[in-house]
């Protein structure tokens, strides 16, 4: 780099020995003189940063950077349809250009975007509604969706398409856009109006980005489809329709009619902010006086806790701002860490619910069983946030495998960086083994289980700025780990029940198997009529076993009243995906379950084909 | 076996029948009597049982005064509403029908053919009764104990293993058979040797030799040992089968010959010996008949690598559960004997065992020639 100053070629030892007088510095002939650098130096455009710093965005490879490019538009997509009270419906294609290019068209049906915003929102880096506001929602700096368009135009150097209609009666607006990085601002390239004779927005609204790019598709974890799936569970609000690049369309439909409640901005918390925060509110506040800039700038302060943290830094609430310099900023910091300031207000922190978390669940993962907690509002810095945990488990999940945990962030999927994650530490220290699932050392469940975290808050705080991890908070890991253990706890009553009920059906088809045996037996012996012994035998077989009756129909299916669980709201119990349990040992011998304890796999391959059959996902080609 | 008995009933003696029918119709008694409990619980209401005597180290007592293994009282109950119990409750009334009906028919089967006799696909099921004789050979033990009544009484046998030579006459199902004129082979000894099976004829003998194996029993009746020394040749497949131990038993006690026993110097070789001396844990309720307390050990002891000079070939190195099976020994009360506590810790000092073959390094006929007849003059044994 031309700033760096070259090496000193003095032999080590000698170097701080040698005073500085005695040798004159050698210098490089043709050096540069701090006139000639000056020249060089200037400012760095924020969007040049990130042209040479993409992978701090995710955009390091072909493959994550389609799989970023998707997310940031179906981000922006889903915020701005809830913030219109729009029940979103998102279209996502995936067109293949040639092998290692594709064009990414994200449609959805929000209030689309008024003319003169369009390059601002899909032009520059760092612009946007959400970063100077604490409120809940997907997107948080204002970088994803350009930066999207910026790796597109260098990758390709196609520009972004952009089509918005914000009212059915006005025209569609159709804007090409090119990033220039250097000024961090957009260059139009055409702007045209026309009415929308295609009917892309059906419901005369909306918003489609159409970017291509240099990317990689495949299945899989960490995929566009995954990501899609995932956002499917989190948010089913929404619908969603995927067109893969095979051409093939998949459907997430739409499993609950009500939009998540709106969410409320809110002011930052006193205990949240850091001292260099804190001076630049001082300088920038409308306020007067001490006592005003408190009231008016955070959340939680009254008269009484703005007068306790002047005075406590030798200050009064009339001291006038202006007077505040950065030692008596620093007395009021410290003063505020050591004053009681009741939580911030969760009214701006929703969380996805135990219903529909479950209703998400149920529809995406093919489980048996369903548990679902939500935690109630706790803060961390001053920001208050929610977690809630969910899990799906038996069914047609895999039993010898790892148990997979997918992760959330106020409804987004977060899917790189699992192990850095708070989310999947959590999982990680839970002790499932006493929930009944075999669990290696430091490793997650090996169990027919999906693990779900969700982690609403005003501010999530990620490790980087690619949004792939939850950064490590006590108070955070805390709650993960305490709704985690309810889900756990649910689990485990449903498990023992299982097992309890099991072992009624192999108690009784056991002595239901045996005692024509033995009473033929006693006959030979005795040399007596061996029905007496028999009849009265089965008499107590049945006795024995009547636990086992209640909970059993004449087919032998499970009739269960599901104890404690049927009343729990975060619980679901899908009886189909149940294994059976074996009942009665002549009834189910020519079916094929041989021995005593032997399962009915068949039976259950039949019902997995019923089950195919009605698919929920729609697939068409 | 069915020949066995057709013989027995053309060439009858006079005395066999009775006793046999006498020992029978108390055996029948005892099943009959299992099958009215099971059935009077059963139409009580109650959860029908067996009891079963407790086969293990925990219930086996040493008499110390009788010198013999003997079992305790601890049983079992096995019922069928139990679900770790209910398929070997069904086993064992199975087993007591399969067993009534070869006593009433007179006929007997071995432990195999008994797994056949009781085995059927269960109705309604694929389940099988057995899953294997290793499932069955055990519930025989626990009706033997149950009904306390030997394996023989309920017509059934075991493997044949063993030979026997000697001056002796024996009188097996009414054939005469002069076991001086047995050849190489010898006579194979019969699972049961009761005396309404086997009778002694003619006896000059005046001990009994027993070795561990066939090999070493070829070799001292090669060299007609029992013919010189004018004594019985015994041999039991390693641990001595039932017919063995009994036919060994009513030898010593009938025709009052002591029993001298040569095995090798390992602590399998001295359970060999302690099972026929007091009886075995797994049979303890059968040592009144078959154990010999006055039996005694003449080697191979540990010694006798340095009193023979044996070579450091004959060696063979004792493995960690050898070691632990010697401590084991060591500790049952019946070893507590100075002699024997003396001579396992040589055994463990030594670090080897020895097979008796190894004698055969000092030349091919020196156990025969030299030691057997050595250490018998000598009195160098122990018990």
């Amino acid at each position: 780099m031309p700033g760096t100053e070259s090496p000193t070629l003095d032999p080590p030892n000698s170097k701080a020995a040698t005073p500085r007088s005695a040798v004159k510095p050698k210098r490089r002939s043709g050096g540069a003189t701090a006139e000639e650098m000056s020249q060089r130096q200037r400012e760095i455009s924020v969007s040049e940063f990130f042209a040479k710093n993409r992978h701090l965005l995710g955009f390091d490879n072909p493959r994550k950077a389609l799989l970023t490019t998707v997310k940031e538009a179906v981000d922006n997509a889903l915020d701005a349809c809830e913030e219109a009270g729009i029940l979103p419906s998102i279209r996502v294609a995936l067109d293949p250009i040639s092998e290692t290019r594709y064009r990414v068209t994200v449609r959805d049906n929000g209030p689309g975007i008024v003319r003169k915003q369009i390059e601002n929102v899909f032009g520059r880096l760092l612009y946007g509604s959400k970063f100077h506001r604490l409120k809940m929602s997907r997107g948080q700096q204002g970088i994803g969706i350009s930066a999207a368009g910026m790796y597109g135009l260098m990758t390709t150097g196609r520009p972004v398409v952009i089509l918005s209609r914000t009212r059915a009666k006005d025209p569609l607006h159709e804007v090409v856009l090119k990033m220039d990085t250097s000024r961090n601002r957009a260059d139009i390239v055409s702007d045209t109006e026309r009415p929308d004779e295609d009917g892309v927005f059906a419901e005369g609204h909306g918003t489609q980005v159409a970017i291509e790019l240099e990317g990689k598709h495949l299945k899989g974890r960490q995929s566009v489809d995954e990501y899609l799936e995932q956002t499917a569970i989190a948010n089913p609000h929404a619908r969603i329709e995927y067109v893969q690049p095979s051409g093939e369309t998949i459907v997430f439909e739409r499993a609950v009619d009500e939009l998540p409640p709106e969410t409320e901005e809110i002011q930052p918390h006193p205990k949240g902010i850091e001292l260099g925060t804190l001076i630049q509110m001082l300088e920038r506040t409308e306020a007067t006086q001490l006592g005003a800039f408190f009231k008016d700038e955070f959340c939680r302060v009254g008269p009484t806790v703005a007068k306790e943290i002047s005075a406590k830094a030798g200050l009064s609430d009339r001291t006038w701002v202006k007077q505040v310099g950065h030692a008596e900023a620093e007395r009021l910091y410290n003063a505020i860490q050591e004053v009681k300031v009741p939580a911030p207000p969760t009214s701006c922190v929703q969380a996805i619910g135990t219903k529909t978390l479950l209703s998400g669940l149920l529809k995406e993962v093919r489980g048996e069983f369903y548990a679902a907690s939500t935690r109630p509002p706790a803060v961390y810095r001053g920001r208050p946030f929610i977690i809630e945990a969910a899990i799906a488990y038996g069914g047609d999940l895999a039993g010898d495998e790892p148990a997979r945990v997918i992760r959330f962030a106020n409804r987004v999927p977060l899917q790189y960086q699992q192990s850095a994650c708070s989310s999947f530490k959590a999982v990680l220290e839970t002790n499932w083994r006493i929930y009944g699932l075999s669990q290696p050392r430091s490793s997650v469940p090996v169990a027919p289980l999906v693990v779900m975290l969700h982690m609403a808050s005003v501010w999530v705080p990620f490790t980087s700025e690619s949004k792939e991890a939850i950064a490590d908070y006590d108070e955070i890991r805390k709650e993960m780990r305490l709704a985690l253990q309810e889900c756990g706890r649910k689990l485990q009553t449903y498990l023992n029940r299982r097992r309890r009920m099991a072992r009624q059906g192999e108690r009784r088809s056991a002595f239901l198997r045996y005692i024509g045996e033995i009473s033929r037996s006693c006959g030979e012996l005795t040399g007596r009529d061996s029905k007496a012994v028999y009849d009265a035998l089965m008499q107590q077989a049945e006795s024995k076993t009547a636990e086992f009756d209640l909970i059993l129909d004449d087919e032998g299916r499970v009739v269960d009243d599901g104890g404690s669980l049927a009343k729990d709201d975060g619980v679901v119990i899908v009886e189909a995906r149940q294994a059976p349990i074996v009942r009665d040992g002549s009834g189910e011998a020519e079916e094929g379950d041989g021995t005593l304890f032997g399962d009915a796999s068949a039976k259950a391959a039949g019902r997995s084909a019923a089950r195919a059959a009605k698919k929920t996902r729609r697939r068409t080609s | 076996m069915a020949t066995k008995k057709k013989a027995a009933a053309s060439g009858g003696t006079a005395t066999r029948a009775p006793a046999r029918k006498a020992s029978d119709a108390k055996t029948l008694e005892r099943l009959v009597g299992l099958g009215e409990a099971v059935s009077s619980e059963s139409i009580g209401g109650r959860d029908p049982f067996v009891d079963i005597p407790t086969r293990a180290l925990s219930n086996t007592n040493w008499n110390r005064q009788r010198r013999i293994l003997q079992m305790g009282d601890a049983s079992q109950r096995r019922n069928l509403f139990n679900l770790g119990q209910a398929r070997k409750f069904m086993q064992t009334l199975l087993i007591a029908s399969g067993c009534k009906e070869l006593i009433e028919q007179g006929k007997t089967l071995s432990l195999r053919s008994m797994y056949y006799k009781t085995l059927h696909t269960i109705a309604g099921t694929r389940e099988k009764t057995f899953s294997g004789q290793e499932e069955s050979d055990p519930i025989i033990e626990d009706l033997e104990v149950a009904m306390g009544s030997l394996r023989e009484e309920l017509h059934v046998f075991a493997s044949e293993r063993g030979k026997v030579v000697g001056n002796l006459t024996i009188i097996d199902s009414g054939d005469e058979i002069d076991l001086r004129r047995m050849g190489t082979g010898g006579y194979a000894i019969p699972s049961i040797v009761e005396p309404s099976v086997i009778r002694f004829g003619k006896c000059e003998a005046k001990f009994i030799l027993h070795v561990e194996k066939g090999t070493v029993w070829a070799r001292f009746n090669e060299d007609r040992f029992w013919q010189k020394h004018n004594c019985i040749l015994i041999e039991g497949g390693g641990q001595p089968p039932r017919g063995v131990r009994r036919l060994l038993r009513r030898m010593h006690e009938e025709l009052r010959l002591p029993v001298y026993c040569l095995l090798d110097c390992d602590p399998w070789g001295h359970y060999i010996y302690s099972v026929i001396k007091q009886g075995s844990m797994n049979l303890a309720f059968e040592s009144e008949r078959m154990a010999i307390p006055e039996a005694k050990f003449i080697g191979i002891r540990a010694g006798d690598y340095q009193r023979y000079g044996l070579s450091d070939d004959v060696q063979i190195a004792l493995s960690d559960r050898d070691i632990a099976r010697a401590k084991q020994i060591a500790e049952y009360p019946w070893f507590e004997g100075k002699a024997w506590q003396k001579e396992i810790q040589a055994l463990l000092r030594n670090g080897f065992k020895m097979e008796v073959e190894s004698l055969i390094t000092k030349g091919i006929s020196f156990v025969t020639e030299t030691y057997v007849p050595q250490k018998l003059s000598e009195k160098d044994w122990i018990e």
